[in-house]
């Protein structure tokens, strides 16, 4: 018999992912959901020496009816007994502080007919508010057992484990529907039932209410559901709104009968007085300001050293592999190749992971929830949702992930938009880029005693990331129309203390996820570049050599070397494609040279720094010569053949930096588009429209500061 | 008298749900509790008067506007 599997069902907030961390501690992993790409988290509990069960965490929702992408897989698994992650037992987590709007989710779980534990949270919590929950009356009236935990401290677990154990041996279910759809729908209900061999009433009822998001059911099946409807003419809002009533009605009741409350002061919380404060027109938007400043503080500064440990690390590696492998092409490639590679996705670790934790502080507090409270209104105007701050934040990071946050976003031109502007703000990736030719041309001065220029310079790249997404946001408003109305309904969570474990789980997962999928795709990049540059067609290589060694027959030693280096490079098979395009780029003053990089980087931007230091260094010997200011002082004496002054002017520096703040230049976050909007129109459009920004920015900063 | 709205409310102020005016917002709102005849109370609102958060069921819950108008009180 393979593991058994206990899903973890609530409310957000209510304790859900707590328990998930108690229950499987390190023994858990990030997957998909087979057929769709919404996070599934998983992990092992042992049950007894025998057996350990499969632990799933499903997104928080508030009921059955799914009202964003995220919360459609908890309905499409649980009404399909079928699915692989159909779970033998549901926990259903329930805050105890706030009972009724928890069992309108638990009652409809239960008529789906998956047998249950009630998992009773946040005890305390109530216990404050002065409500004595009893859990034995509320476990008879309800007719499951129910279970008291404390998901932050790990109280009652072992109860849990034996309440879970019992309904898999000998399920107990309530004696009776919480709701029965055949009293208002019999004849409907009876044959759909019949039809589609279901069995349970309210199963019929969410084939033909919810039947357009079920993966499970084909083109003829969902046909023969609408005929259905059509056929007894059944309004599918009406009866749904009076499910919801119904079942708050009959909730009301079991509640009185089990929670003793004594009068509480009607005295505003702390969490309410903070609301006051964080929410207010002027304080509101300062914090929140202030919040965004410490986040940028601690991506450029406070992950500096971590980034300079980790780049002097892998050039002292890379120097001993030098020094101690036997010379030839094989080490050329682990050093110049992989291991150039490898470096540029590990420095990146301390910016990644520094963003995740800060944003995870802000989504543990209850803060986020705030933020996007006083962004909605602002976010509105351009198309956008207060929910679209998440990953517009996140983006400054990596717009994978932050492509991926968009799903909390219920409405579907919201999240489209989000989706399709998100990659316009500048991600850790374009950061070197930025660091290397801002030193470049920017000279490291201060003004006004106070503005360091060259920051000054990096904070103007970043505005004009994020003022032309918002900018784009308000331009695909008005193509995109749509009869959807958007909508912002959340519940502001109150202010808790973070659960460091879980924050540091994040942390962990964000950045393992990036140094494996981004990992992969440069190293795999950095490879076929280093072999694209050292070989060329038919013998040509040979001949560049040659004509080096002839027409600088004056040079000697390392001046030779070079010379014969880069004639080496022009000849060989990525020189060559440089040369292809060098019209197409020209006017943006660009050279072949950057025209390699332009290619080797549009799969993934990170990549063009690596492509830069391996065009101006291969051949050139020494392997201590690695780090970012070596790779300056090159391109600080690259020649422009054409004038003979500096290759490198400020117009062909901020020409590139344009470029690289709108360009989509990485595979992965196409990719991440194609998936979340399974299509490929929008990945196209999104391709296309930051390439036509791109090199028509480019273009008219160079020909203007030229 | 013509029909007042949560979105009317003042801070602070009380009233009881009477019924709403869009069936589709409808389904939204009575899944998180604001079910006819249940109070809710406007604790506080964002910086530019939208959205705004209510008390209801004893747990705060942001909408905007448009949404809160979509419930019409006694």
């Amino acid at each position: 018999m393979s593991a058994p599997i206990i899903a973890l069902i609530g409310n957000p907030n209510a304790g859900k992912s707590s328990l998930f961390n108690q229950l499987t501690g390190l023994r858990q992993k990030t997957g998909n959901f087979p057929g769709v790409t919404v996070d599934k988290k998983s992990g092992t509990w042992p049950l007894d020496a025998q057996t350990s069960a499969t632990v799933v965490d499903l997104p928080g929702v508030y009921s059955i009816y799914p009202k964003s992408l995220d919360e459609q897989v908890v309905t499409d698994i649980l009404a399909n007994p079928a699915h692989p992650d159909y779970p033998n037992v549901a926990i259903v987590v329930v805050d105890a502080s706030n009972l009724h709007r928890n069992l309108l989710l638990f009652t409809q779980v239960a008529d789906l007919g998956v047998p249950a534990v009630l998992a009773l949270n946040m005890l305390d919590v109530a216990q404050k508010q002065g409500k004595d929950v009893n859990a034995v009356r509320l476990a008879m009236r309800l007719g499951i057992p129910i279970v008291r935990i404390n998901a932050r401290t790990g109280e009652g677990l072992d109860k849990l484990k034996q309440a879970v154990q019992g309904q898999m041996k000998e399920p107990v279910l309530p004696p009776s529907l919480f709701f029965d759809p055949a009293d208002g729908a019999a004849e409907l209900i009876a044959e759909t039932r019949k039809d589609y061999t279901l069995n349970s009433n309210y199963l019929a009822l969410q084939y033909l209410i919810q039947h357009d998001g079920f993966s499970f059911l084909n083109q003829s099946q969902r046909v023969g559901l609408d005929t259905l409807i059509d056929r007894y003419g059944f309004s599918e809002q009406t009866f749904q709104a009076d499910e919801t009533i119904t079942r708050y009605k009959r909730i009301a009741p079991i509640v009185s009968e089990a929670v003793t409350e004594q009068n509480a002061a009607d005295t505003p919380t702390w969490s309410q007085q903070l609301d006051r404060f964080l929410l207010h027109p002027v304080w509101g938007y300062t914090i929140f300001a202030f919040v965004l400043l410490l986040i940028f503080q601690a991506i450029f500064a406070w992950a500096q050293p971590f980034m300079d440990g980790i780049d002097t690390g892998v050039a002292w590696l890379n120097g001993q592999l030098k020094t101690n492998l036997p010379a030839g092409p094989l080490t050329d490639l682990l050093t110049d190749g992989v291991m150039a590679g490898i470096g540029g996705v590990l420095v990146f670790v301390p910016q990644i992971a520094f963003l995740f934790l800060l944003i995870a502080l802000l989504e543990e507090s209850g803060y986020m929830a705030r933020v996007m409270v006083i962004m909605d209104r602002i976010m509105r105007k351009f198309g956008l949702n207060g929910r679209s701050v998440v990953p517009l934040i996140s983006g400054v990071a990596c717009a994978v992930p932050a492509i991926m946050a968009t799903r909390s976003i219920g409405t579907r031109r919201d999240r489209l938009i989000t989706i399709l502007v998100t990659p316009l703000m500048s991600c850790a990736a374009r950061l070197p880029i930025y660091t290397i030719l801002i030193a470049l041309v920017v000279p490291d001065r201060r003004i006004l005693g106070l503005f360091n220029l060259q920051g000054l310079a990096l904070m103007s790249l970043y505005l004009l990331g994020l003022v032309s997404a918002i900018a784009s946001a308000a331009i695909l408003k008005l193509f995109l129309r749509t009869k959807e109305t958007s909508f912002f309904i959340m519940e502001l969570p109150t202010f808790k203390l973070p659960r460091w474990n879980h924050v540091a789980l994040t942390v962990w997962e964000s950045v393992r996820s990036f140094v494996w999928e981004a990992g992969r795709v440069i190293l795999a990049i950095s490879i076929v570049l280093w072999v694209l540059a050292s070989y060329g067609p038919g013998n040509s290589m040979e001949q560049a050599e040659t004509r080096a060694r002839e027409q600088s027959a004056t040079l000697t030693g390392d001046a030779l070397q070079n010379r014969i280096a880069s004639e080496r490079l022009e000849a060989s098979y990525a020189g060559q494609f440089g040369h292809f395009i060098e019209p197409a780029i020209r006017p943006l003053g660009y050279d072949w040279k950057i025209g390699i990089a332009l290619l080797s980087s549009f799969a993934a931007r990170e990549v063009f720094v690596g492509t830069m230091s391996t065009i101006y260094s291969i051949g050139g010997g020494d392997g201590e010569d690695d780090g970012g200011i070596t790779i300056r002082e090159r391109l600080r004496q690259e020649r422009n053949p054409a004038t003979g002054g500096p290759m490198y002017t400020p117009a062909l520096a901020w020409s590139l930096l344009v470029f690289y703040v709108f360009a989509m230049m990485c595979m992965s976050t196409l990719a991440a588009t194609q998936r979340e909007t399974k299509s490929w129109k929008w990945p196209a459009v999104q391709l296309g429209y930051m390439m036509a920004l791109a090199y028509l920015a480019a273009f008219a900063t160079y020909q203007l500061m030229k | 008298m013509s029909k007042r709205s949560v979105a009317d409310l003042k801070i602070g102020e009380r009233a009881t749900i009477q019924s709403f005016n869009n069936q589709l917002m409808s389904l939204k709102l009575l899944e998180m509790g604001c079910l006819p005849g249940a109070e809710v109370c406007l604790h506080s609102k964002a910086p530019l008067g939208d959205p705004i958060c209510l008390k209801v069921g004893g747990y705060c819950l942001a909408m905007r506007k448009s949404e809160a108008s979509t419930m019409l009180v006694e």
